[in-house]
């Protein structure tokens, strides 16, 4: 069977401004990724800010053309007009949701752009609310009416009408209170189970990308740092830049982390990164090749599965 | 090159000095304001101390009072709001003081920093410059010389070239240098208490490692106290002495910090624990805490809509705060000595 989602060596360039006779320099947001995604597997993206999560997920949700290589989709049921196999959920559950329609509309629009008749929306729309766990009078009510959770909820529900196999989530709990991430979460989680849909998810929390992902691609200045089996990646990190971020997240009561075993510096600007290893101005391993050598997405030692690109890998 | 990973370790935190000298103790304080409905009261009969040296963290989730408390120890709860109580710091009762008062103490005997530091800075100002002022307005410094200073300040929280970095305005800054600017301009007069409100709640978590490194450093030069607050545990597991956790604008819990994370007592703050997904344990459902924060109960107990323990006098009354086993206080009918 073919995976659900292929990206295939794909870069996503921004052109900046330049001046008036020259073109302005080429900002590297992705950089010559690959990575599928079997059908019904959580692919969680980590990395630090800047390192291109969104800007790949816009691409697999299909909002931003590749500059360079392809994104493939194989659905594995037909998809019918209106119909979309990938949708797309936000961080921000606020802004996500136009203030003066109804629910129902919103949670609709999908369908009604694809010419599907009234009875067939209202039906669908009961469905999906129930899934996500909103009464169905939440249909004729407006979104500033619901706490920030519920609005997930509803942002989720939109995503769900178009019977979709994958949802590509961006940062979709960081905006919730923590006693309302759980919820979605495990909402998330039953979803998957019950509905078979595969979820492209972006995340900085370490905690949730435990819970929910298959498997995980560590992203660093629009590359992939190392892509492996969840349990992996956190039971034996590979690659240097994983292996910090992992030592870098607080955990409750575990005693402390090593002080001043923190990452030195900041990413640096994908308008001009580094040669070579671009984490090598980062990374404690480095040594004269990493500068001046790309290193390739490779297996570690001994681990046929967990792909690191680290000419000193674990 | 061996990299660190697995090796967290136990090093103990800077101690605090003995818990004979409280640097700011907080009696009954009680937060309000005038709304269309009536008195809100937001933070109520509120109790806890610092002592000097001591990091106390403040945890709860949005909307339970951390925010206003930490205001009202700046003096700078916003218009409408009416504090209550005694905030006692230095052998005075803060609540009642002059606008005059509050000015000289601001900045100099407690600072304050918040998650987005463009709150706390000037956008058309440099950085070197407003850090500068402060040095100014409260030590006395020539202009020339609290310039120089400034850099210096830049240079100690660990921002590269502060000479040039000094010239810059905010916006040039990235989000972690920001951070560390508004730390370096509220550290500039060596304050006694540094507040801390979700410092690193929008930085990544290398970046969040970084500056909660360098506030545990800048503690041990300074001797300073800090009140740390988060919606975070895990955070202030890294450097908080003792926390508090608030509900509904109560405190509900306050120990040591391994008595909170060893053997929590309060029904919210073991819910509160077991709600967060552990990076090291993957488990089928996470637990889930009913309710919301916004739906409470006149009387009694603030949590007992979401609290599976309650039963008829948690509806009825509120529960006191008492000791429930030494140095460990719990406010809940069904916890008791
Ligand atoms: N439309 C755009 N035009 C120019 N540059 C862009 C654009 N969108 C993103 N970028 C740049 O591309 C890089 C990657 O951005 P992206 O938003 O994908 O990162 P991210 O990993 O999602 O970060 P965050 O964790 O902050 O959301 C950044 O340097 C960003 O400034
Ligand atoms: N000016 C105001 N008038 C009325 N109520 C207010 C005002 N400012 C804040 N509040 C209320 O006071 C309560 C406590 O707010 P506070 O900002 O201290 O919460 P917090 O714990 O800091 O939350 P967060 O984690 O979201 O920052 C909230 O319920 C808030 O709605
Ligand atoms: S290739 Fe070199 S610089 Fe890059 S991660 Fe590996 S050791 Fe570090
Ligand atoms: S007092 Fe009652 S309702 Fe409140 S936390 Fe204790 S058991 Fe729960
Ligand atoms: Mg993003
Ligand atoms: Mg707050």
């Amino acid at each position: 069977m073919k995976p659900l989602l292929e990206i295939n060596d794909v870069s996503i360039h921004f052109g900046m401004r330049g001046g008036l006779f020259q073109a302005g320099p080429t900002l590297r947001a992705v950089d010559n990724v690959s990575l599928s995604m079997n059908k019904g597997e959580t692919l969680a993206i980590v990395g630090e800010s800047g390192s291109g999560k969104s800007t790949l997920g816009y691409a697999v949700a299909g909002l931003r053309p590749p500059t360079k290589g392809s994104i493939q989709i194989n659905p594995a049921r037909p998809h019918s007009s209106g119909r979309d196999p990938v949708q797309i959920i936000f961080q921000d559950p606020f802004s996500a949701l136009d203030p003066r329609m109804t629910v129902e509309t919103i949670v609709a629009e999908p369908l009604r752009l694809a010419g599907v008749d009234l009875s067939n929306r209202r039906m669908r729309v009961t469905e999906v609310l129930e899934q996500v766990g909103m009464p169905a009078d939440a249909a004729h009510r407006y979104p500033h009416q619901f706490s920030g959770g519920q609005r997930q909820r509803l942002a989720i529900a939109r995503a769900l009408i178009g019977d979709p196999e994958l949802i590509v989530a961006d940062e979709p709990l960081s905006a919730l209170d923590v006693s309302i991430q759980s919820r979605i979460l495990n909402l998330m989680g039953d979803i998957r189970e019950k509905l078979g849909i595969s979820y492209f998810f972006i995340s900085h929390d370490f905690g949730v990308v435990r819970h929910l992902a298959d498997r995980v691609a560590v992203l660093y200045l629009g590359r992939i740092m190392e892509v492996a089996d969840a349990d992996d990646i956190f039971a034996t990190p590979s690659h240097p830049y994983t292996q910090a971020l992992l030592a870098a997240v607080p955990r409750i009561g575990r005693g402390r982390r090593l002080r001043g075993s923190a990452l030195k510096g900041e990413i640096p600007t994908p308008l001009n990164p580094p040669s070579g290893c671009v984490f090598h101005t980062r990374c404690p391993r480095a040594t004269a090749i990493c500068s001046t050598e790309r290193p390739e997405l490779l297996p570690a030692p001994g681990r046929s599965g967990q792909l690191s690109a680290c000419h000193h890998k674990d | 090159m061996e990299l660190q990973m697995a090796g967290r370790d136990t090093a103990p935190l800077p101690a605090a000095a003995a818990t004979v000298g409280s640097l700011l103790e907080v009696r009954d304080l009680g937060v309000s304001f005038a709304t269309k409905e009536g008195r809100a009261q937001v933070v109520t009969g509120l109790n806890y101390s610092i002592g000097e040296g001591e990091t106390l963290g403040i945890v709860g989730e949005s909307g339970c009072g951390k925010t206003m408390t930490s205001l009202s120890l700046m003096g700078l709860v916003p218009p409408g709001g009416r504090v209550t109580g005694e905030i006692r710091f230095g052998g005075r009762n803060l609540v009642d003081q002059s606008a005059r008062d509050w000015r000289s103490l601001r900045g100099r005997d407690i600072a304050m920093i918040f998650q987005e530091p463009m709150t706390a800075m000037n956008p058309v100002m440099t950085v070197g410059r407003q850090i500068a002022e402060v040095l100014t307005v409260h030590e006395g410094l020539s202009t020339a010389s609290a310039f120089d200073r400034a850099v210096e300040l830049l240079e100690a929280v660990g921002i590269p070239s502060p000479n040039q970095r000094a010239r810059d305005y905010p916006h040039q800054l990235s989000g972690g240098m920001r951070q560390r600017a508004m730390i370096a301009m509220a550290l500039a007069c060596k304050p006694k208490l540094l507040v801390a409100d979700e410092p690193t709640t929008a930085l990544d978590v290398t970046i969040q490692a970084q500056i909660l490194d360098l506030i545990l450093e800048l503690q041990e030069d300074t001797g300073m106290s800090v009140q740390f607050i988060t919606h975070n545990l895990a955070v202030v597991s890294e450097l908080a002495h003792r926390i508090l956790v608030m509900y509904a604008g109560r405190g509900v819990e306050n120990a040591p910090a391994e008595k909170i994370f060893d053997n929590p007592l309060h029904p919210y703050t073991r819910g509160l624990i077991a709600t967060l997904p552990d990076p090291d344990r993957k488990v089928d459902q996470l637990f889930v805490i009913p309710g919301s924060l916004r739906i409470q109960p006149q009387r009694g107990c603030r949590f007992a809509s979401r609290c599976s323990l309650a039963s008829e006098i948690c509806a009825a009354t509120e529960p006191p705060m008492l000791e429930v086993e030494t140095d460990h206080f719990v406010a809940c009918h069904k916890v008791t000595p």
